[in-house]
């Protein structure tokens, strides 16, 4: 697609843990450019990286040197607080058990991103009711989690991870607590939110269902991505 | 023991949480027997009074003297043995905020009825001798840093004026009991010169001290002393050390009430902490218990646990606590020094302590542990994931 | 603070009975700590309502209390000749000379003894002390041997109320009126003709006099005179002053006892609150991963968590306020020790102490809550969500 700029640019990546006296590396020299409006699987063995991969590209862990640009903005070059609050705006969360907050109904835990923004709360309300819209909530917006299946639950997970329209929607083992008819519901939406709404999602995974509904898949394997993704479309 | 083994593996798994229970108990138990220490300490007077020593003094009120001449009369009631008599003084030494108990006696009689004030031979045989000396006990000394020889001035209040007193002895209390704060001079020092100064005033005694042959008949002996003076000028009334100690202290009642009842708030306080730490450890247990019960353990076991580590806690807070009531009350009484002269920390506190501590480990357990011998267990695995 | 109020009150409502706990270990420190301040208030109050600023009061040099003192008639009647004196409506001196005595009696209902002030007054008495009323029954006759009673003595003395008799000093006393002094000490004092009581105590000197100033800055002056007359050993103090002395001793056991406890009771308040909450932080460290994830700061989380302690604390401030302010139907009887007399005194329970009571109460959370919160805060966001 020659010079167009990606929205995720990686260059040079390193990564590694302390673990008493030994020094483990994790990432080792990762170079990657994601499209956007692209539906990235990240697959690997355990210990191969990939949630690592993940949590740095979300901007809440820490690379030891090589840079991360998502939405043209250098993420490696911000401090803890202005990446808190980058995060706020570009990166939406899907959890593999959710997290939802407990104590806030389904409702409040959509609007939960949206407090870090100034809208009032009739511009709230509106961006909340959309969501719920879309992720066909609107009937339980006033139930708390533990009132909500698991499919329902992720519904609610994902309705907050889009709620600020972020540049990017990571998501780690989206499908991973859920039976298989709430599995494939939950990633048709993720693949509406691709095609419909022109999203960017990275996803993290061991089902090789949800790898399936990617666009791309790429593997790590002990710190070294694959040169080689699988394409299909 | 290996089931104090396991509670102890039990309650080192939250190590905060574990310690701030056990600093909870203590400084409650600190409170408590702090409280309980102010109370031993306001009934000092009776613990030092003697039910073989009666207190004879005018039946309106303390503040009104009885004639010198009543001391015959008593000597000669039966059942009588020793009479002596004394005024209190009340004067100040430099300023009112160093108050001690100061008072006049009829030394012989008064030193032989006391003998658990203990002045060395010496220092006693100059004291008889002199009649502007004076007798002062141990903290005193200390406190003030006199010297034997001395010349202490006090400011009368009762009696105005500036009064020089020889120092000449220091005295001891052979009981823990006994007040070594006071200051004792010769009634015939005051007498000798109220007979010049205001005539009007000699001659009298604020109460009269009598030694009884048989204590068990000392409600009989003081009922003839006050009989004798029925009717005249100044009638008596008599009453055994001890009542008289109890009287005063019943006037001043709603407070040792009040007293009382804080220390068994701080009981409930610390009921509370307990409680709230087992009830928070067992939820998180509930579905270890729950696989408990699916092994075999019946509530029994369960209940050991539960039961067990809160009293192991609730026994090292005591312990802590106890500990640290002793520096701690060393501490209060130099400050309440002049309301409580005697200030200890009682055995029967420390015994009240314990009991206390073991109540609140056992309470604290119970709601707990019936919540965990109730729970189904299915109802109880559900909860582990 | 971005993370909403409504978080912090749902999550002490869902672990109901851990926070039913905390704040009752709160509650029971804040009444603790009220019903001291109340009871020093209302001893304070008391004693101060029980002088007239406008009043001096005249004793014996060096003596601490009415109790102790003796002014004989030829210094009585020098003092009655000082200009400062006020006069009344009619030309008479506003000035009483008065005898104190106490006499033991016993208790209604316990039989148990206590000292009792009789004050024998004069003519120009009642005038000097505006806050007693006469409610019930009238005056004694002068000359005869009748008395009133405070509405304490009245109340808790046997042979204290009007029609009954009290027996002292060898004479029978009959009581004809009972007073009502407000929230003076002299509602717990008996009062009787001057020149009756001296006889029956045979008591030839006055014990005090008190008059009032015709100017209340004119007190330096009158003192001065009095204080350096070579005829006279006497003191003049302004009534309220005096009666202030009176309560150092026991106000000053109060503070001392009360804070030391105070402050040891909130040390087990606050153990108890941070208990709770680093139990709330290590149950919700997955929340907390999560909303720091979603781009919430470390300040907020500390905030929010800060609140919760501080919501606990002022609940149980409210409670333990709310059963301390019963504490005012209660009336305390004691003896003072300063006086040696019987002294009446209720809780008195102000805007300023219940101020100062949930300041304590929000500065007990904040003490016990600060620590876990800001574990909270420093939590690292991977250890935090990766917690199960």
């Amino acid at each position: 697609m020659g010079n167009k700029t990606f929205i995720v640019e990686i260059k040079n990546l390193f990564k590694s843990y302390r673990r008493g006296n030994q020094i483990l590396p994790v990432l080792k020299d990762i170079n990657l450019d994601i499209d956007e409006g692209e539906f990235l699987a990240l697959m690997g063995p355990s210990g191969s990286g990939k949630t690592t991969l993940l949590n740095l590209i979300a901007g809440i862990d820490r690379a030891d040197s090589g840079t991360i640009i998502v939405g043209g903005i250098e993420i490696t070059s911000l401090s803890e607080t202005e990446l808190a609050g980058w995060r706020a705006y570009n990166v939406g969360f899907i959890f593999q058990f959710y997290n939802l907050i407990p104590v806030l109904t389904a409702y409040e835990n959509i609007e939960l991103p949206l407090l870090l923004t100034s809208l009032s709360k009739k511009e709230r309300r509106e961006h909340v009711e959309i969501a719920l819209r879309l992720v066909s909530l609107e009937d339980r917006m006033d139930h708390y989690p533990g009132q909500l299946s698991g499919g329902q639950q992720q519904r609610v997970a994902i309705a907050r991870a889009i709620i600020t329209d972020p540049t990017i929607l990571v998501a780690d083992e989206p499908t991973g607590d859920l039976d298989r008819d709430s599995a494939v519901e939950i990633l048709g939406l993720m693949e509406r939110l691709v095609h419909e709404l022109g999203k960017t999602i990275i996803m993290v995974t061991h089902d090789p269902r949800a790898a399936k509904m990617a666009h791309i898949i790429m593997h790590l394997d002990k710190g070294v991505l694959n040169a080689n993704p699988q394409n299909h479309y | 023991m290996q089931i104090l083994k396991i509670i102890t593996k039990n309650a080192l798994r939250h190590k905060l949480r574990t310690f701030l229970t056990i600093l909870g108990v203590a400084i409650a138990i600190l409170a408590f027997g702090l409280l309980r220490t102010v109370i031993s300490a306001w009934y000092a007077g009776v613990e030092a009074s003697s039910a073989s020593r009666l207190v004879t003094r005018n039946s309106i009120s303390l503040i009104f003297p009885l004639p010198l001449s009543y001391k015959d009369k008593i000597r000669q009631v039966d059942g009588v043995k020793l009479v002596s008599f004394g005024n209190w003084f009340g004067g100040i030494y430099i300023d009112e905020k160093n108050f001690f108990a100061n008072y006049a006696v009829e030394p012989k009689g008064y030193l032989t009825l006391y003998p658990e004030i203990t002045i060395p031979e010496d220092q006693k045989k100059a004291f008889l001798q002199d009649r502007k000396g004076a007798v002062a006990g141990r903290i005193l000394i200390e406190k003030y840093r006199w010297k034997i020889g001395d010349i202490i001035t006090l400011k009368g209040t009762i009696f105005p004026g500036e009064w020089d007193f020889v120092l000449r002895g220091i005295y001891r209390g052979r009981d823990k009991t006994v007040d070594e704060s006071a200051f004792i001079f010769q009634w015939d020092y005051l007498n000798e010169t109220l007979k010049k100064t205001t005539p009007l005033r000699a001659d009298q005694v604020g109460w009269y001290m009598i030694g009884i042959t048989n204590p068990n008949l000392a409600a009989d002996v003081a009922v003839r002393i006050d009989k004798t003076f029925k009717n005249s000028l100044a009638e008596t009334l008599t009453e055994t050390e001890k009542a008289f100690q109890l009287g005063f202290i019943s006037m001043t009642e709603a407070i040792i009430i009040a007293i009382k009842l804080v220390s068994f708030v701080v009981i409930f306080i610390i009921m509370v902490v307990v409680a709230n730490t087992m009830a928070m450890t067992a939820r998180e247990r509930i579905g270890e218990y729950a696989v408990f019960k699916t092994l075999g353990f019946g509530g029994w076991h369960i209940a050991r646990l539960i039961f067990g580590e809160s009293l192991l806690i609730s026994l090292i807070g005591c312990i802590l606590g106890i500990v640290l009531t002793f520096p701690a009350a060393d501490i209060f009484s130099s400050s309440l020094r002049t309301y409580f002269p005697v200030f200890n920390v009682a055995t029967k506190t420390i015994y009240m302590d314990i009991g206390a501590s073991v109540l609140v480990g056992s309470v604290a357990a119970v709601f707990p542990t019936w919540r965990a011998i109730k729970i189904r267990i299915a109802d109880g695995l559900r909860r582990i994931g | 603070m971005k993370i909403p109020l409504l978080y912090s009150l749902r999550n002490l409502w869902t672990r109901r009975l851990t926070t039913v706990l905390t704040a009752s270990g709160m509650a029971l420190v804040v009444f603790v700590f009220a019903a001291i301040l109340m009871l020093a208030e209302g001893l304070r109050k008391t004693l101060i309502e029980t002088g007239s600023y406008d009043n001096v009061l005249v004793i014996r040099k060096a003596a601490v209390s009415e109790v102790q003192s003796g002014v004989d008639r030829l210094q009585a009647s020098i003092v009655e000749t000082q200009p400062e004196v006020a006069l009344g409506s009619e030309g008479q001196r506003l000035l009483s000379k008065e005898l104190v005595v106490l006499i033991t009696l016993p208790r209604r209902g316990s039989d148990k003894p206590a000292n009792v002030v009789i004050r024998g007054i004069g003519g120009s008495s009642l005038k000097l002390r505006p806050q007693v009323k006469l409610i019930e029954g009238r005056m004694p006759r002068p000359g005869s041997s009748e008395i009133i009673a405070g509405q304490s003595i009245a109340k808790r003395f046997k042979g204290g109320g009007v029609g009954e008799t009290l027996r002292f000093a060898m004479r029978d006393w009959t009581v004809v009126g009972v007073f009502d002094a407000g929230n003076t000490g002299f509602n717990s004092e008996i009062w009787g003709d001057v020149d009756q009581l001296m006889q029956a105590f045979r008591r030839p000197v006055y014990s005090s006099v008190i008059f009032k100033l015709r100017d209340s800055s004119e007190l330096e002056a009158v003192k001065s005179r009095l204080e350096h007359d070579p005829r006279l050993t006497l003191d003049a103090l302004r009534e309220t002053k005096y009666y202030e002395k009176q309560s150092e001793m026991m106000a000053k056991f109060l503070r001392i006892l009360g804070i030391s406890l105070t402050l040891i009771f909130s040390i087990g308040a606050i153990i108890g609150a941070m208990i709770t909450m680093y139990a709330a932080v290590a149950n919700r460290t997955n929340e907390i991963g999560t909303m720091r994830a979603l781009g919430f700061q470390r300040v907020s989380i500390l905030t929010s968590f800060l609140m919760e302690s501080l919501f606990l604390a002022f609940i149980g401030g409210c409670i333990g306020l709310f059963f301390a302010s019963f504490l005012q139907l209660f009336t305390v009887s004691t003896m003072n020790w300063q006086t040696f007399s019987e002294l009446a005194f209720s809780f008195s329970l102000t805007l300023e102490i219940i101020s100062i009571a949930l300041l304590f109460a929000l500065v007990m959370g904040f003490i016990g809550g600060v620590l876990p919160a800001f574990r909270a805060a420093r939590m690292n966001i991977l250890d935090a969500l990766w917690k199960s």
